[in-house]
């Protein structure tokens, strides 16, 4: 698991209070992991922080799973 | 219009979290002001609180996870979470879990705060000054606002009915359960949880009362001597934090399931000082006039008081004018009235004081036991009322008033009676 992947599943767990187990790739924030729109909105926040980066609106839609949001900043973080 | 009673009660405030462990060491005479934790406090004129004990929560602690998830309690202002203790102990207390729709629907929330989230505000201002408003969090607004505290308790347990809230400054918590009471009286909902909360010990809310000249800075080295009502020495309020809230029910809907019931709302009464922002006005007049609103509207004559829960905030001003409104009330039958201010205990909770000195007034009742008024070692005026200083009480109560007065001129009067 690369360290990106680490350090988005540490926010995801302690954001959406959820077991480390369920933060798996394909886990869906708003259908798998209880998230709500406002929580959406606070993680991207928080992956923007912790990864030192800008995340515009029309990319954070795009970021709707665990994995989604991994592989956009592995791409895109500094 | 349909008679209210008090089903539950819920409370958490400087002394502990419960009702009860609350309660025995108001018995004991026990303080919960001490010198400020938590924030630097050097520059400022008053270092002095009443703050609520953090703990796992045993021994009458506090501990928040009990009481509201961790991520959740992330997101809201203290003020929150206090007010959801306060509303889950009151409804266990009541014994009341609507599952029905019928019942949820029946069953409403009106919970008020003077201030609500000013230290989330405060943070967040410096962020949005530090880092620019792409860091403000979309809990930001939602966390912060008065009414929260009715949302999320309406939200944790169900509650449908009406979801209102109360801002009158220290008022708020009388004005809430007053306006509740109201509510469940004229049919809108059977069932009200109903108070106030408070969470305004902080820097910027310590400086802001300080300006007003109305916090003790007298007492900063001797902290729990500060809150002193009716002393010649008082010299301001100690601020306080916490939640009071009580479950209001229709008497018969209480009766039919068998609920316990403390106390039936009596009288309510409300009035202006249209006077001043921060001074009461100089008659007392805004204070007799809802305690005479209060006292007509529960049918009874002002002699048969047999106690008083007073707003009583040690400051210079306030309290002589409050003795004299009462004396005026109550005129020949002041010899036989108790009148205490459990604020020289607790300190002053703002928009949840009178949510918990309305419990204060109905723990009255049930025990045949009138609380203190600590620090009370020289009244500034002699009264033929009996300020109960030092020490509570035994004193059989079947008429309790409890009194709020707030900036704006705003009052509030409760009447409560003990239901046999």
């Amino acid at each position: 698991m690369s360290d990106v992947a680490d350090r988005v599943k540490k926010i995801v767990v302690e954001h959406l209070g959820v077991d480390a187990e369920k933060v798996v790739d394909n886990a869906n924030f708003i259908d798998d992991l209880g998230a709500d729109s406002l929580d959406t909105v606070e993680l991207v926040m928080a992956f923007e922080e912790e990864f030192n980066v800008e995340i515009p609106d029309d990319a954070a839609e795009t970021i709707v799973t665990v994995g989604d949001a991994v592989k956009f900043l592995e791409k895109n973080a500094a | 219009m349909r008679r209210v009673v008090v089903t539950g009660l819920g409370m958490v405030t400087p002394l502990a979290c419960g009702v009860e462990e609350t309660w025995s060491q108001i018995l004991d005479s026990k303080s919960g002001a001490n010198k400020v934790e938590g924030f630097e406090t050097d520059d400022l004129a008053c270092r002095i609180a009443a703050q609520i004990p953090l703990g796992d929560g045993s021994n009458g602690t506090f501990n928040a996870d009990q009481w509201m998830e961790p991520k959740e309690q992330r997101k809201v202002d203290p003020f929150i979470v206090y007010a959801m203790s306060a509303a889950t102990q009151a409804l266990n207390d009541a014994g009341w879990k609507p599952t029905t729709y019928e019942d949820q629907c029946a069953s409403g929330v009106l919970i008020g705060s003077g201030i609500g989230g000013i230290g989330g505000i405060y943070d967040a201002s410096l962020t949005l000054i530090e880092r620019g408003p792409r860091r403000i969090s979309p809990f930001f607004i939602p966390g912060r606002l008065i009414n929260l505290a009715s949302g999320y308790v309406s939200i944790e347990h169900g509650l449908k009915g009406p979801n209102h809230s109360v801002v009158t400054a220290c008022s708020t918590g009388s004005h809430a359960i007053g306006d509740a009471a109201r509510l469940i009286a004229l049919g809108d909902a059977d069932v009200m949880v109903a108070g106030g909360t408070e969470s305004p010990i902080n820097r910027l809310s310590l400086a802001g009362f300080a300006a007003c000249r109305a916090l003790s800075t007298n007492f900063n080295d001797d902290p729990t001597r500060g809150s002193r009502p009716y002393d010649k020495d008082r010299d301001g309020f100690v601020m306080g934090e916490g939640a009071g809230v009580v479950v209001l029910e229709e008497y018969e809907h209480a009766k039919a399931r068998g609920a316990k019931i403390y106390a039936e709302v009596i009288g309510y009464g409300l009035s202006g000082d249209a006077y001043h922002i921060t001074s009461p006005s100089e008659d007392g007049d805004g204070a007799y006039r809802c305690m005479a609103a209060a006292i007509k509207r529960a049918g009874i004559s002002a002699s048969e008081i047999d106690y008083i829960n007073a707003h009583g905030t040690s400051t210079p001003l306030g309290d002589e004018l409050e003795l004299k409104a009462v004396e005026r009330i109550v005129g020949n039958a002041a010899g036989k009235l108790s009148m205490s201010s459990t604020k020289s205990a607790i300190g002053h909770l703002l928009g949840a004081a009178g949510a918990v000195e309305a419990i204060f007034s109905i723990l009255a009742m049930r025990d045949g036991i009138v609380p203190p008024t600590l620090n009370l070692d020289n009244p500034s005026v002699e009264t033929a009322i009996d300020l109960v200083p030092h020490k509570a009480k035994r004193k059989e109560v079947n008429v309790a008033l409890s009194n709020s007065f707030g900036f704006g001129g705003t009052n509030a009067s409760l009447v409560f009676r003990r239901v046999s």
